[in-house]
Order: C-alpha cells, then structure tokens, then sequence
C-alpha cells in the first residue's frame, strides 16, 4: 500500500532495488510495473522504453538532468531518501516538476516518514512509500500540518505575499 | 517593529499544535528518539548534559517589552529564574522538561514568537546589526530585508534537511557589526550609482573547525531579487554540499572545493530560471513589511551634554555604553549582561522584567539583543540617561564594561553544553574577576575576548582579538590561545600562540599580552592594531619566555562548585542518562 493523492491505494509497482556491484546493464528487469534505478533506465533504455507503463527512480546523487529526454515517457518517477535527514531529494523533486516539467506520478521512496510528508508534497511528491513499519493512516494527517505556507513552491506558484491580501492584523 | 497579521498568527499556532503532538508521540513511544531528535531540533530543543535547552528566535535580535516579559515568565515558570542571551541573537533556557516544551511555545505564539530553526540544519534565525534604524552610519534599514527573508526561509519546504546549519546575517551600515564575512551567507544593503537599493552578497564564510571568511559571489543584487538569488545559492548548496562528514558539510567547504568562480557560475544558472519570477519581491510586500519599522514619534530635542565631570562612574558608563545616535537628543544604552561574577549572556527574571519596564520607560518599548550577548535600548532621550543609569545600576546591568576585556563573549561550554571539551563559564568568571579593575579595563580599552568551550566555536573565539577554545587531550580540559582575529569591516581569523594551557594559567596568559600591548602601544592604538602592527611574535616569546604558574586555587574553586551536582531529576528519556 502506498499513499497517493492523500489517500492509501494499492501499491501497482514494485521497486527494483539491485545489488550495487551488479552490472546495470546485467540487472534482470521483471514484466509488468517496475520502477527502475537510473543506472538501469541508462543502460537498458532502448528495451525499457517500448514498454507500456516505466518507472525510474533516482539515487540522492542522481541527477534529474539526465532523464530530460525521456521525461514525459515515465508513469512514474521515484526519489529515494536513503536517509530521512538527507534532504537532497527536495531538490530533486523540485527540479523534476518545475524545470523538467514532469507532470505523472512522483514517489517519496525510502525513509518516508510522516513528520517530512508535509515538506515532500510541498516540493511534487503525490505519492509516498512510507517505511513499511509506520503506520500509514497515522501518516495521512503529516500531510495537513500547515495550512499556510510562506513561500512559492510546487503546490503554491507564488509566494504568500502575491496570493494572500496580507497585513491584517 | 514587525507585527504579525494573521496568517503569521495561524502558521505558529499550527507549529504548535504539530510540535505538541510530535512531543506526545514522542513520549508515548511511537516516535523513537532518533527520529524525534531531528524534529526537536528543528524548534531549537537540545538535550543537554543536565536538561533540555529551548532556544527561542529572537528576529534580527528585536523585542517587545512584551516579548521580554514572556522570558521572564518562561524563566520563572519554567526554568531556574535565568536565561541565556547567545552570540545569535536568540535566547535560551536551560533547565526545560520535555512534556512543558508545547505550553511554552504556545505562550511564546501569545507573544508573537516561537523557536522554529533555532537549530537543526536548516536556514537559522537572521542575524542583524543591533543599532539598525538608529545608527549614524546606516545607508538602508536592513530589518525589513531581513523580515522578508525570515518568511520566505520559515518551514522552507526544499531546504528544512540541508548538510549542515545554515546562518545569514545582515547589516545596513558602513560599519558592519553583523559579522557577516562569517556567515554562510552575508548579505550588506547598499546603494548602487544610480541610489538603487540592493545587496552585497558574501557566501561561504564560517568558523568552526575550519575558519574563513566569506567571498563575494555577487556585489550587487537588487533588493527585489534577493530572496531567488539566495534561494539558487542554497539550492546549489542542498544538493552538492558534502553530507559524508560532518565537519566538512558547511557551505564553506563547497565554495573552497568549486572555487567561488565556478560556484558562481552554478548558482547563477540555477538563477536564470527564477529571475524575475513569482518570488520577486513586490514593492507592495516592501512597503508593508517596512512600515512596522518606521522611527517612533522622536521628539525635536538638541543635543544634550550630559556629561557630569564631578560623576566618575556616570562618566565612564557613558564613555562605554552610550552610543551615538542619528537623531540629535537620543542616544542608542548598551545594557550590560556582563558583570563580574555572572555568567556572560545570562539574565535573571528580575533583570528581564526590569529591562522591559526600562525599555518601556525609555526607549518606546523595544529591546534588542545583541550578538555580543548584551541587551541595547535603542532610543533613549539624553535628557533621560541619568535616571536610566541609577535603574540599570541596581539591575546590575550598568557595568560600564562594553567594548572592554570583560565584555567577554562566551559559550554555555562544559556545564551545559554536551559538545564542549572544556568549560567556559568558569574560566570567563574567572578572568572577569581577575581584571575587575575598571580603570585598569579602561586603560587597556577596545579588546574582543571570546571563549568556546569546543570547536563549534559558538562564541566565535577566531575573530576575538584574543581568542580561547577549550581542547581536550586525555580527557582534560586546556585551552588554546589565539591572537589577532577580528570581526567587522576589517574581519580576520586568529592565530594560535602555541600549545595550549591550564585553566589555572590562562589569567596569567592575559596579563603577559596584556602587558605586550601597553608596552608597545601608540596613544590609544586598540589591542587588535598593536599586534597587526608589530606581529604576533613579540607576544608569543614573551608569554612562553618563563613558565607560567598554574593558579590551582582558581580553577580548584570551580571545579569544587561543579561537584555539587544539580538538584533535577532527570528525564527518564534523556540519551545521556
Ligand atoms: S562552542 Fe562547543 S562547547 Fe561551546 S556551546 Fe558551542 S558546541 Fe558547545
């Protein structure tokens, strides 16, 4: 189960999750929904991409540069958090949206916690993988600790000042 | 001074409820403590050797009386009767128990105040010049700047898990009492050739284990592209910036790594895209943002002399405390949080409720903190000095010691402070009462001491003319000396004398480069120009030239007061016990 659009559905991929020291180009890609590394899609592009439905998934060092080209090819592309105080990922998601212009689905993997799901769905994430020993109803609410926010980002297109009327006392 | 509206209001009332669920989570259980200490840090809650320690954000060091009545509440109700004013502007409470943390905040929030990203790494609360508004050598009111940029790095959703601490300072005038060459990012508000406001931009200046001082990566940002140029500064930084170790994660070492060329050219880039865009500040956000700082209602007065020869004590509190102003008949009153015997930066209920009923006697109601740990009344009436100086006397809040030897800055250190290798509170009372001599003080005259107890080096000591850091070796507690840092205009990091020394030596120490600098000095050249002058080696041979007695009963005194122990229970949760 994951959670998407604010609400727990059924989880429809699987995250293929290889062993470093395996060649990218050796990783086995099973049928179906399956959410890729980088280093895979790089390696196995030209068969990945006559698939119906892809999915990549990128490392904290990845770069979301990379995946330009085929960008608006993924149903969904995964950010994972090896850590949850590792906040490369904001970044990434950030950049994802609002510079590669992804539109599909993007997924917190990893250490997914609901304490950062407000943070996450701020900067693209719809989707989150929680880490699988949370619980997720409990998480649900993470996503509703603030209803105001300062600063312009994926969810809000300008900052409070151009949105709001402010300085109400 | 800035007044919240009412998203402001909403936004602290949902961090309290957050932060007070987070805590009950906490305290039940379901959130393990390494979890919950990330998020705990991030509203400034520490776990100390003894309690936990909450550190409030004070803006740009600015209060309210109001807001000065809070701590002495908090302190009473909370805490032992004392909190601690830091080298950021901020204050801190030591003796906090976690299940109070949520009611504290929410009488904070009463107030208009929280504690979020006092620490953790993420973007901290903005430091900025103490005389801002009032000093004579102001180009452009920095505060309202700095207001605008406290919004936008609130709950930042990108940058709430960056490598390392990220801290900004922020000054307005030729002079820079802000520090910002130290900061990760220092921003100075200038005027270009055609009276455009905008920014000179530092970045990658720090101190640490690893000292520099920031390079300008851009000399001229206008001021309504402040918030996107910073912005694609930390983004860069986010996602380069080193998260293998620890202690090369600041910004710093990213800068020194690509070279502030190439740097540059990065952030620069990444600027391209939002140039111009939604966060643009408006001229309307400016207006409303600056309209909370306008001048209060100055009276037209002359300028006084107040100055009463028969009146040694007056005399010389006004020598060192009273600052200039830019309107004539005021005066910017360092109140001093430096007296002999007390520990650097702490004040006592009864001094916090005092200096909110002075500030609303004297200066319209407003304080501030200072990064030098004193507390300032910006706005006080010549006339009015005097009376001021009889109050702030009987606070013990007048001693006329600002700018002097023991105006030391000093870290919590050993005491508190699980980071420390050596206490620094002791050694400052120590050396504070060592030279308790206000005319020996005065004639010796402007000299910055700073000591850390640790290499985070919270009380700055690189850019203290004489600097002190404890170290540790073999799990006893030394300290290094170091001359010829400096901050400001003209910053600079010190230099180690040589191998360190005992507690019981350092007042010795002091008095040898002491005596260096009377016997070389000029007129009234300071500390900081004798050693520029004549070298750093004249004072090394001379206090290394016979040893140097370990004064035992110095440091013995202390070391038998921290045996007492403390009389808390401790948290059953706390990691350390
Ligand atoms: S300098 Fe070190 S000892 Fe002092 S407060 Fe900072 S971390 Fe603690």
């Amino acid at each position: 189960m994951i959670i998407k659009n604010k609400a727990i559905v059924a989880d429809e991929w699987t995250v293929l999750r290889p062993d470093a020291e395996e060649a990218a180009e050796n990783v086995l890609v099973a049928q179906g929904r399956v959410i890729v590394p980088m280093r895979v899609w790089q390696a196995q592009r030209d068969t990945l991409v006559q698939r119906a439905e892809t999915g990549v998934w990128l490392a904290s060092d990845d770069r979301p540069e990379d995946l330009q080209e085929d960008i608006q090819k993924f149903t969904v592309i995964a950010v994972d958090f090896p850590k949850f105080a590792d906040g490369r990922g904001y970044s990434l998601a950030y950049l994802l949206r609002e510079r590669l212009g992804f539109t599909g689905e993007l997924r917190a993997i990893g250490d997914v916690l609901r304490d950062q799901l407000y943070y996450m769905q701020r900067v693209g994430f719809d989707s989150f993988a929680l880490r699988s020993d949370k619980d997720m109803q409990a998480a649900l609410k993470g996503l509703n600790d603030f209803s105001i926010s300062y600063q312009a980002s994926c969810d809000q297109s300008q900052p409070l000042f151009r949105r709001a009327q402010r300085g109400v006392l | 001074m800035y007044r919240y509206d009412q998203f402001d209001h909403q936004l602290i009332a949902e961090r309290v409820a957050q932060f007070r669920d987070q805590v009950s989570r906490r305290l039940s259980d379901e959130l393990t403590e390494d979890e919950f200490r990330i998020l705990r840090l991030q509203n400034g809650l520490y776990m100390q050797i003894h309690a936990y320690m909450l550190r409030i954000a004070v803006p740009y060091g600015l209060l309210s009386s109001a807001q000065v009545r809070m701590f002495a509440h908090i302190a009473k109700k909370y805490d032992r009767d004392y909190g601690h004013f830091t080298t950021r502007q901020n204050i801190q409470f030591n003796w906090i128990k976690l299940p109070d943390a949520p009611d504290i905040l929410a009488d904070l929030a009463s107030v208009e105040m929280h504690a979020i990203q006092t620490s953790g790494n993420c973007i901290r609360n903005i430091t900025c010049d103490e005389f801002a508004g009032v000093a004579r050598d102001e180009i452009v009111d920095p505060r309202p700047y700095a207001e605008i940029l406290r919004q936008w790095s609130t709950f930042h959703p990108e940058f709430a898990y960056l490598p390392r601490k990220f801290k900004f300072s922020i000054t307005g005038a030729l002079d820079d009492r802000a520090a910002i060459a130290v900061h990760d990012i220092g921003l100075a508000v200038v005027k270009n050739d055609q009276g455009e406001v905008g920014f000179r931009v530092l970045v990658g200046g720090g101190l640490g284990r690893t000292p520099v001082i920031g390079s300008e990566i851009c000399a001229f940002v206008p001021w309504q592209d402040v918030i996107t140029y910073v912005e694609s500064i930390v983004r860069v930084y986010n996602q380069y910036g080193r998260r293998d170790n620890m202690y090369k994660a600041r910004i710093k070492i990213l800068v020194k790594a690509l070279g502030i060329e190439e740097f540059k050219r990065q952030v620069e880039a990444d600027w391209l895209h939002t140039r111009g865009g939604p966060c643009t500040i408006t001229q309307a956000e400016l207006n409303r943002v600056s309209a909370c700082f306008t001048a209060p209602a100055y009276e037209d007065l002359p300028d006084e002399d107040v100055f009463q020869g028969d009146n040694k004590a007056f005399a010389n509190w006004l020598q060192r405390n009273v600052k200039s102003h830019k309107m004539p008949g005021y005066a910017a009153v360092v109140l001093s949080l430096k007296q002999t015997g007390i520990a650097p930066g702490d004040a006592t209920t009864a001094q916090l409720e005092a200096a909110a009923e002075l500030a609303d006697r004297f200066s319209f109601g407003e304080v501030r903190a200072t990064h030098m740990q004193n507390l300032v009344l910006a706005d006080v009436k010549q006339t009015d000095l005097f009376d001021l100086w009889l109050s702030a006397q009987e606070l013990g809040m007048a001693t006329p010691n600002i700018g002097l030897l023991t105006d030391i800055i000093c870290c919590p250190g050993g005491d508190f402070c699980t980071l420390a290798n050596a206490r620094s509170i002791p050694l400052a009372k120590a050396i504070a009462q060592c030279f308790d001599d206000i005319d020996f003080l005065h004639d010796i005259g402007e000299i910055d001491l700073n000591i850390s107890g640790g290499v985070n080096a919270c009380a700055h000591h690189h850019i203290g003319h004489i600097g002190i850091l404890g170290v540790d070796k073999d799990g006893e507690e030394w300290y290094q000396v170091s001359i010829g840092g400096a901050q400001g205009n003209n910053s600079s990091i010190g230099k180690v004398i040589g191998r360190s020394f005992s507690f019981g030596q350092i007042p010795e120490v002091l008095a040898r480069l002491l005596t260096v600098y009377v016997e070389h000095r000029y007129d009234d050249e300071r500390f900081i120009d004798t050693v520029r002058r004549i070298g750093f080696e004249p004072f090394k041979t001379y206090v290394y030239a016979t040893p140097v007695e370990n004064d035992k009963e110095l440091a013995g005194a202390d070391y038998a007061l921290l045996k007492v122990g403390v009389p808390y229970d401790m948290p059953y949760y706390s990691p350390r016990f």
